[in-house]
């Protein structure tokens, strides 16, 4: 079968009409979302706007009511689980940073490394070069060259966040779904954190949460801003932040 | 296992201990045989049984261990597995006795032929065969742990709730076995026996290889969970530990891995349970008795969780804290020192015996090898500072 001819869309992730309700709260409300291939879109709104939530749904943590999630035009993600999903190339980064906090930083990336993830070829593992230079790579550019052996709970906040980036650089997906990657950062190591995300995104599809203006704004891509779970406005930063919506949403209350 | 994996697990703590156990394991037999019975150092035949028998308690918490330790699926029902591999031992040492019975039926034990039974159950068939036996041990608790471990885990029952109904699954088995219809002896179990691939169970040279064997077997165990945590199967196994959905979204089948270590994990338990029986010289059902699998996760928690030596040490010093208390006028008083010990052992060592001492002895090591760098590197006239960590 030609996969090419049954693609519904040309777009790596597309969202269309997803509701989720939590005991009758409506989180995600009749959204519609799409990002092209190769795209980095950032997502901003207030807090509870269902950005996380959004999330959830793209990688098989909360199943959506209803709505269509299709991934890369032909997979129905709403009928996976998360390690489907994660086998598919999606990657994700988490609000609150989720690293193995009992392993060191080197086995952190050595378990997000994408290759054999079944039982059997963990139990017979055996280190090989190609492996460890990807690793030595990521260390490099994530600036933990020095702290590989630490253990990765001893890190400070801001070093956690790049070492989950780090290990959805080893993970390699094809979409990569960041939460709230400068929470907690320093300036320098927001811009930073801009700069490696650009650089990240040369190569694949990247979904950035954020809050920070500053730091949207240095990224320079398409926003969208959601709103008590659907789209509230899209554009360039400069057509969303002066949006009478937006504007009313972020200071109205 | 591959060699490389063997070298692998194979750290300074590991090595230490299969010296010991080896060491206990081979002085022990031939202090009993050889020595004269009034010399010092022998060993008199009650205790290499009372000992042998706190070497399967060891193999049982090492099993516990490789599950709570390193993938934090805590079981309370595993004497389930433990008492299973013990009645299948049992099973095979009552068709042993043959018409030496009180009944002297060739093919039925003395309890079915009081209970009238007409012929042999069907599940007794092949016990008569060794091998057959042995095979049983491993593939019965293996067999339990797998369907139960598919539907629980596949439905990603965690936490207390698994626990729980760990300790459902112990209590039913327990009340199955408590039947005499159920047709394994019921109330009084299996007993009675008389000998083992031919050999006297009571005689000492017996005894002496069954705690040979029971150290062998602790030896195999220990290697076969230091290969699993030290592969990288064990780097997932904490990280499921810590992190369970962080290991979804990185494309782990979180599933199949609880359900393997859980399998393997109540094999070995299956294992301890049939070495124990033909030491101890009875099972009953009591060994389902949901307490028991309680203290076994004691005997762990004391000598630290996740260490594996610790599990084993743990079992051992509790046990001998048990036969030293519960011989004396502090007998009936047991169950509560037993309840104060874990209390005080989660408030004051919270990681267990070893896991302290670890936390004491690598921060030093880590310092004297720093010390041992940086005298080095002064030596290669490099100033750079080291920092400490
Ligand atoms: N599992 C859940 N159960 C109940 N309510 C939830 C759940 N997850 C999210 N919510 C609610 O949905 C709304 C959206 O949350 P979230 O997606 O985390 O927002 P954001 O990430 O945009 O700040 C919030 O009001 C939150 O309380
Ligand atoms: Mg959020």
């Amino acid at each position: 079968m030609n996969v090419m001819d049954t693609r519904a869309t040309s777009a790596m992730l597309y969202l269309d009409g997803v509701h989720v309700s939590f005991d009758g709260f409506h989180a995600i409300n009749n959204l519609s979302l799409t990002l092209a291939p190769g795209e980095m879109r950032a997502i901003i709104g207030p807090n509870g706007a269902g950005k996380t939530t959004m999330m959830d749904i793209i990688t098989g943590k909360t199943k959506p009511d209803e709505g269509t999630v299709l991934f890369d035009g032909v997979t129905d993600l709403t009928r996976l689980d998360e390690t489907r999903i994660a086998e598919l190339g999606i990657g994700r980064k988490f609000q609150k940073p989720t690293v193995f906090e009992s392993q060191t930083v080197q086995d952190n990336l050595l378990l997000a490394l994408n290759v054999d993830h079944s039982v059997k070829g963990t139990l017979f593992w055996r280190g090989n070069k190609a492996e460890s230079e990807r690793i030595e790579k990521v260390l490099e550019i994530i600036r933990l060259t020095d702290a590989r052996n630490r253990l990765a709970g001893s890190l400070s906040h801001g070093q956690k966040q790049w070492l989950e980036i780090g290990m959805l650089l080893a993970q390699d997906p094809k979409l990569l779904l960041v939460d709230e990657p400068v929470a907690g950062m320093t300036d320098v190591e927001t811009h930073l954190t801009a700069e490696l995300l650009k650089e990240i995104n040369k190569t694949h599809t990247v979904m950035v949460v954020e809050h920070d203006m500053t730091f949207v704004r240095e990224l320079g891509v398409k926003v969208t801003c959601l709103h008590e779970g659907s789209v509230l406005a899209e554009g360039t930063i400069d057509q969303v932040s002066s949006n009478d919506r937006v504007i009313e949403v972020y200071l109205g209350r | 296992m591959t060699p490389h994996m063997l070298t692998r697990s194979l750290d300074r703590g590991a090595t230490i201990f299969l010296l010991v156990v080896a060491a206990i394991g081979v002085l022990i037999p031939l202090s009993n045989l050889l020595l004269p019975t009034g010399s010092f150092l022998h060993v008199p035949t009650y205790l290499v049984a009372l000992w042998g028998k706190y070497v399967c308690y060891a193999i049982l918490a090492l099993s516990i261990d490789l599950i709570w330790g390193y993938c934090g699926i805590l079981s309370l029902g595993h004497g389930a597995f433990f008492a299973l591999g013990g009645y299948a031992m049992g099973m095979y040492l009552m068709r042993q006795i043959g018409t030496r019975g009180v009944y002297g039926n060739p093919i039925l034990p003395d309890f079915m032929v009081f209970l009238n039974y007409p012929k042999l159950p069907w599940y007794w068939h092949g016990f008569d065969m060794f091998w057959f036996a042995a095979l049983m041990v491993i593939v019965v608790p293996g067999l339990l742990a797998f369907c139960f471990g598919w539907l629980a885990f596949r439905s990603r029952v965690t936490g207390v709730y698994l626990s729980i109904i760990t300790q459902a699954m112990t209590y039913a088995l327990l009340l199955g076995f408590f039947r005499n219809d159920f047709g394994f002896g019921g109330n009084n179990g299996l007993t009675d026996f008389k000998d083992i691939l031919g050999f006297n169970v009571q005689a000492d040279g017996t005894r002496a290889t069954l705690f040979m064997l029971s150290c062998l077997a602790l030896i195999i165990g220990f290697l076969i969970c230091r290969s699993i945590v030290s592969s990288k199967l064990g780097k997932v196994l904490i990280a499921i530990r810590d992190a369970e959905s962080r290991t979804r979204f990185l494309g782990y089948r979180v599933e199949s891995y609880k359900l393997f270590v859980f399998t393997v994990s109540a094999c070995m338990a299956g294992v301890a349970g049939a070495l124990y029986v033909p030491q101890v010289g009875i099972i009953n059902p009591s060994e389902f008795a949901p307490g028991n699998s309680i203290e076994a996760v004691i005997w762990v928690a004391v000598g630290g969780r996740g260490t594996l030596v610790g599990a084993a040490l743990g079992a051992v010093v509790v046990n001998y804290a048990k036969t030293f208390f519960t011989s004396g006028m502090l007998a009936p008083y047991w169950l509560f020192m037993l309840g104060a010990l874990f209390i005080l052992v989660t408030l004051l060592l919270p990681k267990g015996i070893v896991g302290t001492f670890n936390s004491w002895w690598e921060p030093w090591k880590a310092k004297k090898e720093s010390a041992a760098e940086v005298s080095a590197a002064a030596e290669d006239g490099v100033t750079e500072p080291k920092m400490a960590e």
